[in-house]
């Protein structure tokens, strides 16, 4: 098998890997602030739901997760699924990380003083201005790099959907490595997840470089 | 009149922070709070601008009572929107300043009246640019709050309150928070606003600049005002024996 040969039939892994990594920061980032907020109601039965839900995606392997997700629905209810695989892959990786972010978020408003929620209030600003406004863009520049380390986990975690047999790019990297008895698809695999955070940290540092205006 | 407090109580759990403490403040009047730090008067203020919620007592400014007794005794607040349109009437100037970092200075001060009052843009920059070179801070308009000492920080704190137009606006020990040099910048300024009529009650431990000042002295002490009247009659011949052992201490 001839290099670009190996290549073309990893491509479609790659876009498949691909499609894990967006769809689970397009769902994780905002279902992240939802948990947040949840750790953070006044309603201590809402705070601890949260809570313990953050110790149990924290505390347990994400190929776990994923296996529960995709086996979960048949064993616990008998429900069979057509189709089932990719959503599985998608919610374990989305709730997964979502639960990560939280954390992140959290830590980043409890960074944010009094003072300035107080000041936004005697100006005048309603609730959703002072969050929008005021807090959230202090927020967000201070979890920057937190989120930063936890994409680039993303981009090599989503090898872990192998565990599901889902062909991405490193599930077929392996296939083809052991049927053309070749080291090459291996070593195709390092660079692509290799440039992939390459590009990431290079964006984010870029975004970090635009938030640098003040401290 | 512009605000009138009356009867009020507040609590922290068990801890009697003000015990039935009345103020009256006039248009144009400039009254100053002194007494001893853990006074109560920081929380004097966060009740007359409503971020701590009193147990019992009236306030009320210009012609709207927000707070008021009820029957039960406890504090009876208007509903949201009509105390929000109170709020209009008072600013406040923190200890801390609490410049909003991630905005220029001018930016800081014409972000409200723009967005929260919803005043047409151009006018409220010629306005704010107005302010600011009367707080001697026209050339660092553009610069972010983190580029500033503290004294240039609090007087765009002060601009920034000035620029949402109160009937009245409070200070909380507004030089506290600076080292010694920049105090007279900051104090400067708010002399320039009581030359003008401005509104205003200053909680400070800078006597000779609370002498010079203002209108009226307050002495809190332990929650209660202890003792009030001109400035020099508070300075020059206190009835009370706690004022005076205050003042002692502080000419040490
Ligand atoms: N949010 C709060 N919770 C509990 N105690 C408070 C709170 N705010 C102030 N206190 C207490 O109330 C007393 C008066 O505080 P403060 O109004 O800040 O005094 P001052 O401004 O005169 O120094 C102090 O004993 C302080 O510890
Ligand atoms: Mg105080």
């Amino acid at each position: 098998m001839s290099l670009s040969t190996m290549l073309a039939s990893m491509g479609e892994g790659m876009l498949r890997t691909c499609l894990i990594f967006f769809l689970t920061l397009l769902f994780s980032l905002p279902l992240g602030m939802v948990i947040m907020f949840m750790r953070r109601s006044r309603i201590l039965l809402i705070r601890g739901i949260a809570h313990i839900l953050i110790a149990v995606l924290r505390g347990t392997p994400l190929m776990l997760q994923l296996l529960m997700w995709y086996f979960g629905p048949f064993y616990l209810f008998g429900w069979s699924i057509r189709g089932y695989r990719f959503t599985a892959i998608i919610l374990g990786f989305s709730i997964n990380y979502a639960a990560y972010f939280a954390e992140i978020y959290r830590g980043g408003f409890e960074s944010i003083s009094k003072g300035q929620y107080e000041a936004a209030e005697i100006l005048g600003y309603s609730r959703v201005q002072t969050f929008f406004k005021i807090i959230l863009p202090q927020v967000i520049k201070t979890i920057l790099p937190s989120v930063t380390n936890e994409i680039i986990t993303l981009v090599k975690d989503t090898s872990l959907a192998f565990t599901l047999a889902y062909n991405e790019m490193f599930s077929l990297a392996k296939q083809i490595a052991a049927s053309q008895t070749s080291f090459m698809p291996f070593i195709i695999a390092g660079v692509f997840y290799f440039v992939a955070n390459y590009a990431v940290a290079f964006g984010m540092e870029r975004v970090e470089k635009a938030l640098d205006y003040y401290h | 009149m512009i605000l009138q407090m009356n009867g009020i109580q507040k609590s922290f759990g068990g801890l009697e922070v003000l015990k039935d403490i009345s103020l009256h403040v006039d248009a144009g009047e400039v009254v100053s709070i002194i007494g001893p730090s853990g006074s109560g008067k920081s929380t004097l203020l966060r009740c007359a601008t409503f971020l701590e919620k009193v147990d019992a007592g009236e306030i009320t400014y210009m012609d709207t009572t927000a707070v008021r007794t009820g029957g039960d005794g406890h504090a009876v607040y208007l509903p949201h929107k009509e105390l929000n349109s109170v709020k209009r009437y008072f600013g406040l100037v923190f200890q801390q300043f609490n410049l909003f970092p991630h905005y220029s200075v001018l930016k800081n001060v014409m972000d409200a009246p723009v967005h929260v009052q919803k005043r047409n843009k151009e006018e409220v920059r010629e306005e704010a640019m107005a302010i600011l070179k009367k707080m001697d801070l026209d050339t660092r308009a553009d610069a972010y709050p983190c580029q500033l000492s503290g004294g240039q920080q609090q007087r765009v704190a002060i601009a920034r309150a000035l620029a949402l137009k109160p009937a009245i606006l409070f200070f909380d020990e507004p030089t506290s928070a600076l080292d010694p040099e920049l105090t007279g910048e900051v104090l400067k300024v708010i002399r320039q606003l009581a030359e003008e009529k401005m509104t205003m009650v200053v909680v400070t431990h800078e006597m000779p600049f609370a002498r010079a000042v203002s209108n009226r002295v307050l002495f809190m002490d332990k929650g209660v005002v202890v003792e009030q009247g001109h400035p020099e009659d508070v300075f020059g011949d206190p009835q009370q024996e706690r004022t005076r052992q205050f003042l002692r201490n502080y000419q040490r």
